[in-house]
Order: structure tokens, then sequence, then C-alpha cells
């Protein structure tokens, strides 16, 4: 039974889908990374996601410009995070509790959006796969890496770029800053508020390509919660990770490894119920959890609302 | 000597407590904009929600029996909030809580009615505070965040719901049967929850308000509560005064889970009569587990806040599935306005916490004038 998963065809292949199913999570936990190493925690990211994956679905379905579906998820990313941004810096809302909301918002209004406008399950064809010349040629390494689609290149190197503008940056210095010790970096003269809604913003605009990779690169559909909670997943994984992007890219691996380890197991019939396979990767995130917290300390300004003078 | 803002703190009292009908309010607005985009009218839409609400005493029945698990979701989301636990973990709690008080009923077909209720009752209880003091033991224990844990565990749930509805407790006909619907065989008709009126109104409405008025002696009238709202509001200074503030932790998470799984057995006993599931949690729940934070911050987390609350949105639920047969809206709208309504009631705390410091100062001036006159007293005896 085990030795049915030990085979080159299903290795590669768990691998391959795992880098590949590992794309929604970096982007959205990429982007939460930024929030939450500014201080603030965005719940709603579920539904960012699943109102951006609507608004890339929709127009590549109406326009079959793959781009402009992009462009969609952008921009209503972005509108979310600039609200979310608003509620919790100018009116110093419990995050949680408002991520919830947002969450709900999204969750309904993805649906909403989903039955009045295409009423039933459509399909696209999302972004191919690249073949990188040459690279691809490898044996199993190239089968593994180099034959993915461009949204998947793209939220790899979304990483490194990440890790430089958090540590090597002035503007990563403020973002810290705003979420270690925002009393300090205020009377430095960084405006809290600033950069507190760049990195929501940049969060949503993140959260909202996630959820296109899912519904115009991954699965090429879109359904109701499409998502299926995958944006609290990657909420999990920022806190794994440490708040590193490094740490969030190691993580987003892991869980999608399993995922992609499940998947082949119900494709082998091997015994297991399908059901269960399907939990092994939530109680996995809470082993990591219980891990990953021991090791690191959160942003101390995390979830805390900042006014002047307090 | 009068101060202009002494006369200011009746007006604030009262505004306080109608922030979150504003917030609603402002909340509805924009839906209805929204619903102009739809191509409904706005009117005629929350015309036709009000009237499938409340428009007929079938209806408003219909409205409490929506409301009754809302009601518990949010007592348990009172004490854990009070307790200083956000528990997002409701929908989890209330599918474990189904799930075990339903193996009761099907394990003891032939025991009386009298006998299996309260059983099943108190086994949904300890189902979902098993489930919700996992949570809470994570928390105390490792430190982790109780928001991520209870999510995790939400799924966690649903795919062991799953597992045993297509397994093990699957209907012996739908075993039989092609379709193999996952849900388990009818319980015994004696075990449904008595009906009070010639309705769907059952006795699980009745209970979740007597419970109600019970979190609120409890949380406000024991020692143990004391606690739990003191671990809640500083738990720092609590340690200093020798409250075991871990154990509290985990005790608010435990009774929180435990009133969700009372509702979870409730629905079972009351309204669905076995259990079933379409995949996901919201097909057992409807997202009370959500939608019960709603109520509960509308409530203004107190116990017979919720009350209303969960009424008020009970009568959205039911509404809305007439304005989605009257008006073509999806009810997938109310989702999305429920979301809308946390934001907007999270975010009008911001005018509470300027008003109550602008009475905090009031009362100190006062407070400095009356000693002034006090003073000006003694000086001239």
């Amino acid at each position: 039974m085990i030795s049915e998963l030990l085979t080159a065809t299903v290795i590669i292949g768990v691998l391959s889908s795992g880098i590949r199913l590992a794309t929604p999570y970096l982007y959205a936990a990429l982007g939460e990374t930024f929030g939450q190493r500014s201080g603030v925690l965005n719940l709603g990211v579920d539904g960012q996601m699943l109102l951006g994956a609507f608004a890339a679905f929709y127009l590549v379905f109406q326009t079959n410009n793959l781009w402009l579906g992009v462009l969609a998820a952008v921009i209503v990313g972005a509108l979310l995070g600039l609200a979310m941004a608003f509620v919790s810096v100018n009116l110093g809302a419990d995050q949680g509790i408002s991520g919830i909301g947002f969450y709900l918002f999204g969750l309904g209004m993805s649906d909403l959006l989903f039955q009045k406008l295409l009423g039933s399950v459509e399909t696209v064809s999302g972004f191919r796969p690249i073949q990188i010349p040459f690279l691809s040629d490898i044996p199993v390494l190239g089968e593994i890496f180099f034959k993915q689609n461009i949204m998947v290149y793209i939220a790899y190197l979304l990483v490194p770029i990440s890790i430089i503008i958090i540590n090597k940056t002035t503007l990563g210095l403020k973002i810290r800053a705003a979420g270690e010790n925002p009393q300090a970096a205020d009377s430095l003269g960084v405006s809290i508020a600033r950069v507190r809604y760049f990195t929501v913003i940049l969060g949503g605009i993140f959260s909202g390509v996630a959820g296109a990779s899912l519904s115009i690169a991954l699965l090429n559909v879109f359904q109701q919660n499409l998502t299926n909670g995958l944006g609290f997943i990657a909420v999990a994984l920022v806190y794994f990770g440490g708040w590193r992007p490094a740490g969030v890219l190691v993580g987003s691996l892991i869980f999608s490894m399993v995922n992609a380890l499940q998947l082949w197991v119900q494709i082998k019939n091997i015994p297991i119920p399908s059901d269960i396979a399907i939990m092994m990767p939530y109680v996995l995130t809470i082993l990591a959890l219980v891990i990953a917290v021991q090791r690191v300390r959160q942003p101390s300004a995390l979830t805390k609302r900042f006014e002047r003078g307090e | 000597m009068k101060t202009p803002s002494r006369q200011l703190s009746p007006l604030l009292r009262i505004l306080e407590i109608l922030l979150p009908f504003l917030a609603t309010l402002a909340a509805l607005l924009i839906g209805a904009i929204m619903l102009v985009f739809l191509g409904a009218n706005p009117l005629q839409a929350y015309r036709s929600l009000i009237e499938g609400a409340v428009g007929s005493p079938n209806a408003v029945a219909d409205t409490i029996v929506k409301a009754t698990p809302l009601l518990l979701v949010a007592l348990g989301i009172c004490i854990a909030f009070r307790g200083g636990m956000i528990n997002i973990g409701g929908e989890g709690q209330l599918v474990v809580g189904a799930v075990t008080s339903t193996l009761i009923g099907l394990s003891f077909p032939d025991a009386p009615g009298w006998l299996i209720i309260p059983a099943a009752a108190l086994v949904g209880f300890a189902g979902g505070a098993f489930w919700g003091s996992i949570a809470g033991i994570l928390k105390a224990r490792f430190n982790v965040n109780e928001i991520l844990s209870t999510i995790m565990l939400n799924q966690i749930a649903v795919q062991g719901m799953n597992f045993l509805l297509r397994g093990p407790m699957i209907d012996p006909v739908q075993l039989k049967a092609a379709s193999r619907i996952p849900q388990t065989a009818r319980l015994a008709q004696v075990f449904d929850l008595p009906r009070l009126v010639p309705t769907r109104l059952h006795l699980g409405a009745l209970i979740a308000v007597a419970v109600a008025f019970l979190v609120y002696i409890f949380l406000w009238r024991t020692v143990v509560g004391y606690r739990i709202r003191a671990t809640g509001l500083n738990p720092d200074a609590s340690r200093y005064a020798g409250i075991p503030v871990k154990r509290f932790l985990v005790l608010s998470m435990l009774l929180s889970g435990g009133l969700i799984g009372l509702a979870g057995a409730i629905q079972v006993y009351g309204v669905h009569h076995r259990m079933f599931t379409d995949g996901s949690a919201t097909g057992f729940t409807g997202s009370a587990g959500f939608n019960g934070i709603v109520v509960a911050l509308f409530g203004q987390l107190h116990p017979l806040g919720a009350i209303p609350a969960s009424f008020l949105f009970g009568a959205l639920l039911v509404g809305a599935n007439k304005l989605q047969r009257a008006m073509q809206v999806p009810a997938a709208f109310l989702t999305g306005l429920n979301g809308l309504v946390v934001v907007f009631v999270v975010g009008s705390e911001y005018w509470r916490r300027r008003w109550s410091r602008l009475r905090r100062t009031e009362a100190m001036d006062s407070a400095s004038q009356n000693l002034d006159t006090e003073i000006e007293a003694k000086a001239s005896l």
C-alpha cells in the first residue's frame, strides 16, 4: 500500500503538483506577512481571495484576456484592502472580528455575483504551463520545476522580492518598526497610518491575485466558496513561517505537498477514507503551529490599534 | 458652575446604546445600493424581507426557530469573548455537538424520550465543550492563537462528520440504495423536541432563552463568572490577583464550545431529526457558527442583549428566503450583508471609545467640582 506511493511517477507527481498547489497559499500568505509585520492582522484574506477569484474568472470568461483577469483581481483586492485598512487604522476596530466581517462579505458577495452573472459553473482556459527552454528538458527536475504556468513562477519570484523589501529597504524598516514599536517609529516621523495602509492594501492585492491563481490558473472554474477556507490556512502559514517570507515558503510547500500526497492517495485507491485524508493537512497545521509558536515571537504590536499619545 | 458637557452626558449614553442600530442602518443602506445594482427595488426588497420574517404567525415561528441556534451560539461566543478568547470555531463545535448527540439517539432507539432528550443535550454539550477546550488548551499550554486553531478545528470537524455520515453512521436505507446520500437514519419520533404551538416552533427556543438568563447570572453573579471576565479584561492583573489565568482560558472555551454544541443537539432533535451533510459545514449549520458571532456583537456581548439580537438575525435569515423567492435576490446577499453589519458594528466602536472618554473626563470634572465645593464649605466653617 505504501509501496504504491513510492513509484517515480507518484513522487514526481506529488512534488510537481505540490509546487503548483502552493501558489495561492504563497500569494496570500506573503501579502498577509506584510500586513502582520506592520501590526495588522487581516483575517478577511479568504473573502478577498473569493472576490478576486470571481473578478478574474468573470473577466476572462467575458474577454478571454487572462491578464485583464489578473488586473481585475488586483483592483478588487486593492479596494478590499483599502476598506480593511480604513476600518483597522482609522477606526481602530478589533482586527480579528472585522476580518471575519470582510470574510463573510466576500463569501456572500462572490456567491451572489456568481449566481447573478454566471448562473452555472463554467470553465475557462486559464494560464498554460510554460516550458522553460533547456531547463524543462532536465529529467525529473524539469518536470517538477520548469513546466509550470506563469502564475506559479511569479509567486515564487515574490519570495526573494519580499525578503529584500522587508529586510533590506527603508520601507521594510518602517514596516517592521510599525509592527514592533509604533510609538517609537511615530516619534521618529514615520507615519504609522501610511505604512499600515500600504501593507494592508498590498496584502489585499496579493490575496486577490491568490484568488485569480485558483480561478484562472489552477482550477479554471468558479463556484460558490471556491477557496474553501484556503485564506485562513494562509494566515496560519504566516504564524507558522515566523513572519518571514522564507518561512512562509517552507510552510506553503509542506502544506501543499501533504495535500498533493492526499490527492494521490485517492487516485491510487489506497483504502484511507478520503475525508480522513483531507483532514490531515489541517491536523498538521495545528501541530506545526504548536512547534512554530514556541520558536518565534509575533510582532509586538500585532492586532494592537495605534493612537498617538497613548 | 455648569459645564456644557454635563448636559451632553445623557445624550451620549443614548447614542451609545443606539450605536449598533445606527451601524446596522448604515450597512443596510450599502445593502440597498447593492440591491439597486442587482436590479431590485431596495424598498420593495426590504419589505418582502420583513414580510417573510414576521408577516404571519408561521413566519414568526420560523424566525424563532432560526433564532434559537443563533442565540445559543451567541451565548457561547459571549462567554469566550468575555474571557478573552476569540472563538471562531462555532461551526466545528456545532457539528461535533450535533454528531455526538445524534449518536445517543441512534444507539438507543427504544429508550423513552424523557431520558434520551436530556441525555442528548448533555452529550451535545460535552461534545462541543471537548472540541472548544482543545483550542483553549492549545492557547493555554502552547500559546497557539485560538483564532487559527479554531479555524483548523472547524475543518477537521467537518471532515470527521463527512467520514462518519458516509460510513459508520450512514442510514442503512441509503447504504442499500445507489444514491448513498450521506445522512443518518431518522431518529425515533419520541425523541422529537415537543412543539410549542401548532407551528414548527419547538421547545429549544425556551431552552435557549433560559440559558441566556443562566449565562447572565453565571457571568455577573458568580465568582467563577467574575474571574472569567477579569481574565478577559486584564490577564496580567488577574494573574497578580491570584486567578489561574490559563485554567480560566480553557474553562471559557470549554463552556463556550459546550453551549454551541448544545445548539447542535437542539438543531438535530428540534429541527432536522437526523444528521446530514452536503460536504461542507454550512449544509448543516447554515453558517450559524459565524452568524452567532454577529449576533453576540450586536447584543454588545451581553447574554440578555443576545436574545433580541438573535431574533433580529433569525428574521433576516428567514426573510432572505422570501427575498429569494419574491425578487430573485440570492440568499447569499444576506451572508454578504451580515459581513457588512459586522464590519460596521465593530467599526462604530470607535465612537463608543471616544464618547466614553468624553464622559470620563466629564465625570472627573464634576468630581473635582464637588471636591471644590466641599473644600469651600469646610473653609467657610
